[in-house]
């Protein structure tokens, strides 16, 4: 197996997509074992079938656009995250030998996409010329710049220490140690923007049901808000498998099994960590959500440099 | 932030604790004596109605799902000429039950009223009587009854003492 071949991209794309359909069924299993529930257990052996069903129900429903929407906007939208998602998997280093591209600037890479994707929400927002819509993606937006920055600022402490933005160099130079260990401000402040930049509660304020009613997803029905759903899927897959890559040594694990397991394994904690998350936490209101991001994280990670850089520097 | 870390801990340790989801088909659940479901009408210990066709449930029905209609054997004992619960209606309140002064109407723990066909769910006298007491076993409302039927006079009933002859009382 050799990066980029055709064989392992075919295989990436579609266990990707594969895994974040799947990933319905295990966030609704996994929150309902948490509220002392069962969740979807009849469609097939453990209800593994769920998903068929419920891909099956979403694309015989209505796929209606609003007669007031900007309907080529209002088309595109909706494809840009899972687009922009499943680009960002191009970089991952899943094993040694597996994975696309083996890319000098993966994790500027993968910031940018991340980013990017926050296009979906905002041309969603304002193409379905709704007032909630627009709030939601107002919201979006403004979390996205606040959160990109310290998430950015986050993953500078690994660049510094494994003096590389290749993704499978940073893997490399965790040979001695994981970065979690003398990067744990980094980390926490990475987690918590990974948690913002997929919009997951307790951070999923572009859509909190409960005040705007669905937010940028609003006025989307069918296939197209399957797309937001398993695009936001998608998302929680790619952060859990950058933060595994920089923080949790990627691939990199005692050698009873092989790297690959290793790396599916970390990830999918992570993956159920974010579950846990939202099963758990409340939102937060608006403010007090910007204001952590800018008066607490922000610091906190402008620390984490000084310090690490301060460190690197006198410690040869 | 540390209690936001507890609630994490605390759902997390969720994960080894028992469902409470009862598996309805295969597993059913426990249902208690007195609950609220299907109603019936029950008979007497001698399997006679112990409808007296009073209409206090008629009455009392929030939702006006009971019609019934008021007649009389050659004994001179009351009875409904027909009795109809219109279950599409029926919200399993239970005051029916209460108000009835015979135990006759009674709820039932089952739940199960479901057809295809909505004027399925309603049910006439013969749906609604059962052979047994349901849950008074011992009780007859004519045994301890002041009205006078035939084979029973005034006065003989339980606990009844003998009709004072008003007009012996005068001066």
């Amino acid at each position: 197996m050799t990066v980029g071949s055709p064989a392992v991209v075919i295989g990436i794309l579609l266990s990707t997509v594969i895994v974040a359909a799947w990933l319905i069924w295990v966030e609704r299993r996994m929150i309902g074992i948490w509220q002392d529930r069962l969740g979807p257990n009849r469609v097939g052996p453990l209800g593994l079938g769920q998903v068929v069903a419920d891909m099956v129900k979403i694309f015989f429903k209505e796929d209606w656009i609003p007669p007031f929407a900007d309907k080529p906007v209002f088309v595109i939208a909706p494809a840009i995250v899972m687009v922009t998602m499943l680009l960002g998997f191009v970089v991952v280093p899943f094993a040694p030998g597996v994975g696309v591209i083996d890319f000098n600037f993966g994790l500027l890479y993968f910031f940018a996409l991340s980013s990017l994707a926050v296009y979906s929400q905002v041309l969603a927002g304002y193409a379905s010329n709704n007032k909630y819509s627009l709030l939601g993606s107002l919201r979006a937006a403004a979390q996205s710049i606040s959160y990109e920055v310290f998430m950015g600022l986050a993953a500078m402490g690994v660049v510094m220490l494994a003096g590389s933005f290749n993704l499978r160099e940073i893997v490399e130079a965790q040979k001695d140690g994981w970065y979690v260990l003398p990067q744990f401000a980094g980390f926490l402040a990475f987690l918590v923007a990974a948690v913002a930049e997929c919009h997951r509660a307790p951070f999923d304020l572009p859509e909190a049901e409960q005040e705007i009613t669905g937010g940028f997803h609003t006025e989307y029905s069918g296939m197209k808000f399957g797309m937001f759903f398993v695009g936001e899927y998608l998302g929680i897959t790619l952060n859990s498998a950058i933060l595994v890559t920089l923080f949790f040594g990627g691939w990199l694990g005692p050698a009873f099994l092989p790297p690959l397991a290793w790396f599916i394994l970390k990830t999918l904690v992570f993956i159920l960590f974010f579950i846990l998350l939202r099963a758990a936490l409340a939102r937060p209101r608006y403010d007090q959500f910007m204001s952590f991001g800018w008066k607490v994280m922000l610091p906190l990670t402008l620390a984490n440099i000084v310090v690490t850089g301060a460190v690197g520097l006198s410690v040869p | 932030m540390i209690s936001q870390l507890r609630t994490l801990w605390i759902v997390l340790k969720h994960t080894f604790s028992r469902a409470d989801t009862v598996q309805y088909p295969e597993q059913r659940p426990k249902l208690y004596p007195r609950y609220r479901g299907r109603i019936v009408l029950t008979r007497d210990p001698d399997g006679e109605e112990r409808c007296v066709a009073c209409n206090l449930c008629a009455a009392v029905c929030p939702v006006d799902c009971i019609a019934l209609q008021k007649t009389e054997d050659v004994d001179g004992r009351w009875y409904p000429e027909f009795f109809r619960i219109n279950f599409s209606r029926c919200i399993l309140c239970g005051l029916c039950e209460e108000a009835c002064p015979t135990y006759a109407i009674q709820l039932t723990p089952d739940f199960e009223l479901c057809e295809y066909d909505r004027r399925n769910l309603v049910y006439e006298k013969e749906h609604l009587l059962i052979q047994g007491t349901g849950k008074y076993p011992g009780y007859s409302f004519y045994r301890v009854a002041g009205k006078a039927i035939a084979g029973k006079d005034k006065g003989q009933a339980e606990n009844e003492a003998p009709p004072i002859d008003v007009h012996s009382l005068l001066p």
